[in-house]
């Protein structure tokens, strides 16, 4: 909302300047986004009187005028538009002036002819176009014939003036006009308001026998009164009424149309001005539309209504589409003569209904939508006829003609000053606080600490204690609110075991060499479906209204989008990456989407190019299979699971399907971690990537021993090698299992140190070496036991696999 | 005969001084205290002297053999320092060589901010809530003082996926959910961090997708003065000892009084500049008194409990505290980006 500050000035008392005055207000609940200066740097522009205006010789498009500018002094100066003329008052730079832009004024030769100065239009005053009467939109502004030769002309244009833009959050609507503010503000500085006058002299016609009202549900439109202005003479509004339109950021059309909606802009009633004449018959009835029915808008559009929206009609037919636009028919036009003028209150469901439908929103429809003050409805009526009155030459005939009720009973709240004491931390006293509600221009009753406050009509947001009290505290200052510490009893905070494990799992993979990305959990309808191992039992959630394809799907899977921060990168020329992400994906499995989705927190990695390297050393490693289960095994001792993960082949949808482990915990599947399909690689333009993902949840939700400590070894270990002679396709796996199993209790420590694949080997076959550690924590081992324990694994080795030992 | 020893003396401390290494000196030690060296072969001649003398030249024999043992020891250790030196001498590196890098990566900086934040509240006493992503409209809105109907929550503004069901708008249900939870018993002392989503066009200040940090505090005797005290704990620890803060009234449906908090400009400290738009203030966060409504609803008692809640968006917090111009960075992960918040 903008807000001019010479208009409020009207209203209420203001003795400070309006940054001080939008500070004040910031404070005390209405933010001021910005104070706006209109004279934008402006100054040396006078008032002339073009005395004389003839063809320039030498252009076309130039004519030279001779212009009073004041105390006898006659400037020649060139002006290129084309309405300026003879005889008008017009806004002139003189030479050493400024315009907007810090733009200087010069003495100048135009095609060989002097020019002292630049008669001025409002844009060239820095005025926005889209404001700017239509008739000056394209030349230079013609002043009122009464204004002063060589006089500020900034002072007529209002252009000292400064604006106000409140940015109201939805409970103020009662701050989206010049009284609402001027309330508030009155509060701020402790001031009274002026009312503007709504008074005129009634001519001996009555209102009644030109016009009759009727209202189908009172519901949908609970009042509309109708005035008849008679006799006016439709021309542009005084100077001082279009300043103030423009100021507000409407642009002004003619007097009649122009006093609507200044005094929309002025009570915040929306107001609207038919032809009488034109009307088509002498009664309005306002109802629903019909589904289907047509009317055309003052915009020359023709509008298809539904039986959702409210329409002002003539008896027959729509007029208007209640609240938001008038029909063209009954336009205000030059040669209009008698007005009837509309003052309603529409309810706030049917004007948003038509508004949305129509793709209309009007200065009209928000407040309506937003909700305007009932009970001002009639004096807004009388503001504008008084207005007609003066402005426009017309008589007021006698009455409004309304149907509905004008006004409604106000209602009372009660407020407790030892409860607004306690919610605020303050000791404001009964005293005080009856000061604050009689700025505030609340009535009120007070009895031993408790108000009961009348809610006055324009504040409908006040209905319990709570806004009050914050209305109070407000006003009172919330910088005088002191500042304390909370009373209640010490309680420790901390993290839960899932959270605290979550950090874990991200601290040990940045700590492994991988940077967090955060990735957006919405993409494609395809991708929503990669890499999932959840079965086919799942649905894909699309959002009903997505912004792009790109965005319309939740994901079940992180990869997709990490896949998408390889890219990116790699686009940049940045091909070394690992990077992961902790975060939720989101599984269904109704058909339907009845109860909300199965949620988990993933977390997920993908790597590629180089991993390890030391350049001078000649040290250089891409990331393989087993840089990512390095990762993963590190990140499960960590989480004390090592010994009930398992690491089996399998297949996943995108992966290569020989180089992918799925992860299983407690033989359930988790996760999985391998090489991305060459396949997809190409299609992404990717070199070898590698990838991990794990549902984080069940990691961190797997119930784990508490750990206790182990007593240090006090006795020697014996450690014998192995190498074994094996089936080429036997996983390595399988050994540990059965070297683990038949070592028994004092086999504590088995380690691969060594694969054989080559040619020495017989076809088919493969050489694995291991080192196997034994103790005893209580004691030495003796020879004998170490060497029954060895042969019971080179046994079971045997038989399973038919293991030899390599010779 | 001591004449002899003497000047075997002289000619083997002669020899351990021309020694250049232990090598040398091993000769020298063989030559001269061997078992068949001259000293020993001076000794072996004893028999043939007096009695009186016999002592006298015995005791003489064993100093001169001590002598040279000490000169010979001493030689020793200065051999093996020069040694020494030279080995270290030619072991020398060009320390100004790069190190092997160590394999290290970092948290997002979202990430960072958040736990930051989460650390300082829970060293006041708090604990993390935390709720579904895909909610109810009943915990998005009704919960939350915002019914079927009510301006603010226009379909256009958020992701629904069936009529109840939407991609949560705010972290705010969680307060609902946990609220819930503790029947109508207090206290609740909570921050709910998370992702919520809008319908908005993605641009330099707008993210369909961004965090929120929500705090609760729902007790008897919960007043606005002590918002005023967590708020500006908060204040200073993420911005600096130094920083003011301010409180404006402000609206939200979920809570009576609202308020929204600005802290004093941390680049000007309140003189004016680019960032605080010469005002001064920077808003950083919503707050507010729960709403009567919002805590009846959750089965608490608002005659007899009182709370406060605050809400604020991560990603406007590390832009201001980094600098950072454009919320896109956050979700385009470049990785020149991601390297740039190493943690100590």
């Amino acid at each position: 909302m903008l807000i001019s500050y010479n208009w409020l000035k009207e209203y209420v008392n203001i003795e400070i300047s309006p940054s001080e005055l939008a500070d004040k207000i910031t404070k005390s609940g209405i933010e001021v986004e910005m104070v706006e200066s209109l004279n934008k740097g402006i100054s040396g522009v006078v008032v002339g009187y073009v005395q004389e205006c003839i063809q320039h010789p030498n252009a076309d498009k130039l004519r030279v005028c001779k212009v009073d500018i004041g105390q006898g002094e006659v400037s020649q100066i060139v002006c290129g538009a084309p309405n300026v003329a003879q005889g008008q008052k017009v806004a002139v730079a003189v030479p050493g002036a400024v315009l907007p832009g810090n733009f200087k004024i010069k003495k100048a030769k135009l095609r060989g002819e002097e020019s002292h100065g630049m008669i001025c239009s409002l844009q060239e005053l820095g005025v926005d176009t889209k404001l700017v009467l239509k008739e000056y939109a394209t030349g230079i502004f013609v002043m009122p014939s009464d204004a002063e030769p060589g006089s500020d002309a900034l002072e007529y244009l209002n252009l000292n003036d400064h604006v106000l833009e409140l940015g109201l959050t939805p409970n103020r609507a009662d701050c989206l006009n010049v009284l609402g503010v001027a309330y508030e503000v009155a509060a701020i500085l402790e001031q009274d308001v002026k009312l503007p006058d709504t008074s005129y002299t009634a001519s001996e016609e009555k209102a009644e026998d030109f016009i009759s009202v009727n209202i189908e549900s009172l519901e949908d439109n609970p009042y509309y009164g109708a005035m008849i202005i008679r006799d006016v003479k439709i021309g542009p509004s005084p100077l001082w009424m279009q300043n103030r339109l423009m100021a507000s950021g409407i642009r002004p059309i003619n007097n009649i149309v122009d006093i609507t909606n200044y005094v929309l802009l002025e009570y915040g009633q929306p107001l609207h001005a038919f032809d009488y004449n034109r009307l088509g018959s002498k009664e309005i009835v306002v109802r629903r539309a019909a589904e289907g029915e047509h009317i055309q808008t003052l915009d020359d559009q023709d509008r298809t209504l539904k039986d959702t929206h409210l329409v002002i009609t003539n008896g027959k037919e729509p007029i208007a589409v209640a609240g938001v636009m008038g029909g063209a028919t009954s336009e205000v036009q030059p040669d209009t003569t008698n007005v009837l003028l509309e003052a309603a209150y529409f309810a706030s469901g049917r004007v948003r209904a038509a508004s949305k439908d129509l793709g209309l929103r009007s200065e009209a429809s928000s407040r309506y939508e937003k909700g305007i003050d009932r009970n001002r409805v009639y004096a807004a009526a009388k503001r504008a006829a008084a207005l007609m009155a003066e402005i426009a030459g017309g008589r007021v005939a006698e009455g409004i003609v309304e149907a509905g009720k004008r006004e409604v009973n106000t209602y009372t709240v009660n407020m407790d000053v030892s409860r607004m004491n306690g919610l605020l931390g303050t000791s404001i006293t009964s005293e005080q606080t009856a000061a604050i509600f009689d700025r505030l221009g609340f009535s009120y009753k007070e009895s031993d600490g408790i108000f009961e406050v009348v809610v006055p009509s324009r504040r409908p947001d006040i209905t319990i204690e709570a806004d009050l009290i914050e209305e109070a505290g407000r006003i009172y200052g919330y910088d005088r609110i002191p500042t304390t510490y909370l009373l209640s009893e010490a309680r420790p905070g901390g993290l839960t075991e899932s959270q605290a494990k979550r950090r874990g799992i991200r601290n040990y993979l940045e700590g492994a060499g991988l940077y967090q990305a955060v990735t957006y959990a919405l993409t494609t309808p395809e991708k929503s479906t990669h890499f999932s191992y959840n079965g086919d039992a799942v649905y894909p959630i699309s959002v009903a209204h997505p912004m792009s394809e790109e965005r319309s799907t939740l994901r079940m899977s992180l990869l997709p989008q990490l896949l998408e921060v390889l890219q990116y990168n790699r686009n940049r020329s940045m091909e070394d990456l690992a990077v992961y992400e902790m975060g939720s994906v989101f599984i269904n499995r109704q058909e339907v989407l009845n109860d909300l989705p199965e949620e988990y927190v993933f977390v997920s990695g993908a790597v590629t190019g180089v991993f390890n390297e030391h350049l001078w050393q000649g040290e250089r490693k891409t990331v393989d299979f087993f840089v990512l289960k390095g990762i993963l095994e590190g990140l499960m001792s960590e989480l004390n699971l090592s010994e009930r993960i398992t690491y089996e082949s399998g297949a996943i949808e995108n992966m290569h399907p020989g180089r992918t482990a799925i992860v299983k915990l407690d033989g359930i599947p988790v996760g999985f971690v391998g090489q991305l399909h060459p396949a997809l690689q190409k299609d992404l333009d990717l070199k070898d990537s590698y990838v991990f993902e794990l549902n984080a949840t069940s990691l961190v939700e797997a119930e784990t021993e508490q750990m206790v400590y182990q007593a240090l070894p006090r006795y020697p270990s014996i450690t014998r090698d192995i190498a074994l002679v094996v089936d080429q396709e036997l996983p390595a796996g399988d050994l540990f299992t059965v070297i683990q199993a038949a070592g028994g209790e004092l086999l504590k420590e088995v380690n691969l140190f060594d694969l054989y694949e080559g040619e020495k080997m017989e076809e088919g076959k493969k050489s694995l070496a291991f080192s196997l550690k034994y103790f005893d924590p209580e004691r030495t081992l003796t020879d004998e036991e170490v060497v029954t324990a060895h042969n019971r694994v080179l046994k079971s080795l045997e038989e399973h696999f038919g293991a030899q030992l390599r010779k | 005969m001591k004449d002899r020893l003497e000047a075997l003396k002289v000619e083997a401390i002669g020899k351990i001084n021309e020694s250049q290494d232990l090598k040398d000196l091993q000769a020298v030690k063989v030559a001269y205290l061997g078992k068949k060296g001259p000293i020993t072969e001076v000794l072996k001649g004893m028999g043939k002297l007096s009695a009186e003398e016999r002592p006298v030249i015995g005791a003489y024999a064993n100093e001169v053999r001590d002598s040279i043992q000490q000169e010979l020891d001493n030689k020793q250790v200065e051999l093996e320092n020069a040694a020494i030196s030279e080995k270290l001498a030619k072991e020398t590196l060009d320390v100004s060589l790069p190190g092997r890098p160590v394999k290290k990566g970092n948290s997002h900086p979202l990430t960072a901010v958040v736990t930051e934040i989460e650390d300082l509240f829970l060293s006041m006493g708090f604990t993390i809530a935390e709720g579904p992503e895909v909610e109810t409209d009943y915990y998005n809105f009704e919960a939350l003082n915002l019914p079927k109907g009510h301006p603010a929550r226009d379909m256009q503004d958020s992701f629904f996926i069936t009529e109840d069901i939407l991609l949560r708008t705010q972290t705010s249900p969680v307060q609902a959910r946990t609220m819930e939870k503790h029947e109508g018993q207090g206290p609740v002392k909570i921050i709910s961090p998370g992702k919520v989503y809008r319908r908005d066009n993605d641009d330099a200040t707008h993210s369909h997708q961004f965090m929120q940090i929500e705090g609760l505090v729902v007790d008897q005797n919960v007043r606005l003065s002590d918002l005023k005290g967590v708020l500006e704990t908060f204040a200073k620890k993420m911005f600096g000892e130094d920083r003011k803060i301010r409180l404006r009234p402000s609206f939200f449906p979920f809570t009576e009084p609202s308020v929204e908090m600005d802290i004093s400009c941390f680049k000007c400290s309140g003189k004016g500049c680019s960032i605080c738009k010469q005002t001064g203030w920077i808003e950083i966060l919503g707050a507010g008194m729960v709403h009567p409504n919002v805590l009846e609803m959750a089965g608490f008692d608002s005659k007899k409990y009182t709370g406060f809640a605050f809400g604020m968006g991560p990603e406007r917090i590390a832009m201001l505290k980094y600098g950072i111009d454009d919320i896109r960075h956050f979700y385009a992960n470049d990785i020149r980006f991601l390297k740039q918040f190493k943690k100590a």
